[in-house]
């Protein structure tokens, strides 16, 4: 260790630390970027449900629909589809609307999940902002909820053609999103 | 030297402290289920459910667990504990159940994994990367000495020859 007496040693041993702390601060602020953009969520959970089959259920209609949501249907529809949870009482949810609304627009499915939401809130909120669901259901216990790993609303899965569990996105989806992460595995997927 | 060995053992008795403070710590995590309507009648098993769901976290406030947190998703998660454990569902095979939906994330005490090992070893691999540069530190040598050049080997010769007083003669 005699090349710690040298000066370049000493150097080196001082510019160390200096260097630590310049590579953490640069991480922290990419870090504090993402979060400006929506694309870094600090109390994301990755979810262990990516790559496998949806979990069994069967729920209830949420009107304006009539018939409910089954994982079956989502098996045998063979369509790219997005399952998103929802709630008139959450804030979030309707911040990503306006995203959804798009998305419908653009020809992509959306099953809607009312989250522990009364039958009247959640069909006062589709009359008020529009309905972007292709099918609707409602999961008042958040059973179901469990079974996806949702921990709060909104949540976003996006089921590939056999039935499995491609990816999740946990809050409000936002243009950034959906262009940089959805955008990407449906084109990759589908071939479209 | 009595006073000398007490002063010594100073350290010693802080560490104690300090490591009574730390073991007693768990021992204050407070419990949420003070609704008796949340609890299973059968004593063992309602003691079984409160120590798994200590080990899971709430994933709406993350810091907490399931059994202190007053989310609403964590009074749902202590209730289908309790349905498991009531259901006689072993303590892991529940813990399976929730981390097949939420993932490691939600054991407080993480599993010894591949991803894990940082975690786990950081705290000793820091402790010997100090340890190490303290012993360096003070076992550090001085460099040697530069040879001494053909005047200063002379004058050496010199001085020991002549003796270090009376230089002017």
């Amino acid at each position: 260790m005699a090349w710690l007496g040298s000066p370049l040693g000493r150097r080196l041993v001082l510019t160390l630390p200096v260097a630590v702390a310049a590579v953490g601060g640069a991480a922290f602020l990419t870090l504090l970027e993402r979060m400006k953009h929506g694309t870094y969520d600090p109390h994301a959970v990755p979810s262990p449900l990516i790559g496998k089959p949806v979990p069994n259920f069967t729920l209830p209609a949420q009107p304006p629909a009539t018939t409910g949501i089954s994982s079956a249907e989502l098996v045998t529809a063979k369509r790219w589809i997005l399952v998103n949870f929802f709630a008139s009482w959450c804030v979030p949810c309707q911040i990503e609307h306006p995203v959804l609304t798009e998305l419908a627009a653009a020809g992509l499915p959306i099953w809607g999940i009312a989250y522990k939401d009364t039958v009247d809130a959640a069909k006062r909120f589709l009359t008020e902002r529009g309905n972007p669901y292709t099918r609707l259901a409602r999961d008042e216990t958040g059973r179901v909820g469990i079974d996806f790993g949702v921990y709060g609303v909104p949540e976003t899965f996006l089921i590939d053609p056999h039935g499995i569990i491609r990816w999740r996105w946990a809050g409000a989806l936002s243009d950034d999103v959906v262009r940089d992460q959805l955008f990407p595995l449906l084109r990759g997927g589908s071939g479209a | 030297m009595r006073k000398k060995r007490i002063a010594r053992c100073q350290p010693i008795g802080a560490l104690c402290l300090l490591a009574a403070f730390f073991a007693a710590a768990p021992f204050h995590a407070a419990r949420a289920v003070s609704n008796p309507a949340e609890m299973l009648p059968d004593r063992a098993q309602e003691l079984r459910a409160e120590a798994i769901g200590q080990e899971l976290r709430c994933l709406v406030c993350q810091n907490e667990s399931i059994e202190e947190s007053d989310a609403d998703l964590a009074r749902d998660l202590r209730a289908e504990i309790r349905k498991r454990v009531a259901a006689g569902e072993s303590d892991k095979e529940v813990i399976a159940w929730m981390v097949a939906r939420y993932g490691d994330f939600v054991r407080l005490k993480p599993p010894f994994r591949l991803l894990t090992l940082v975690l786990w070893f950081s705290p000793a691999v820091a402790l010997a990367a100090g340890g190490i540069a303290v012993w360096f530190g003070l076992h550090r040598r001085p460099a040697p000495p530069q040879p001494l050049s053909a005047a200063e080997e002379a004058r050496l010769k010199r001085l020991l020859r002549e003796g270090w007083g009376n230089p002017r003669s």
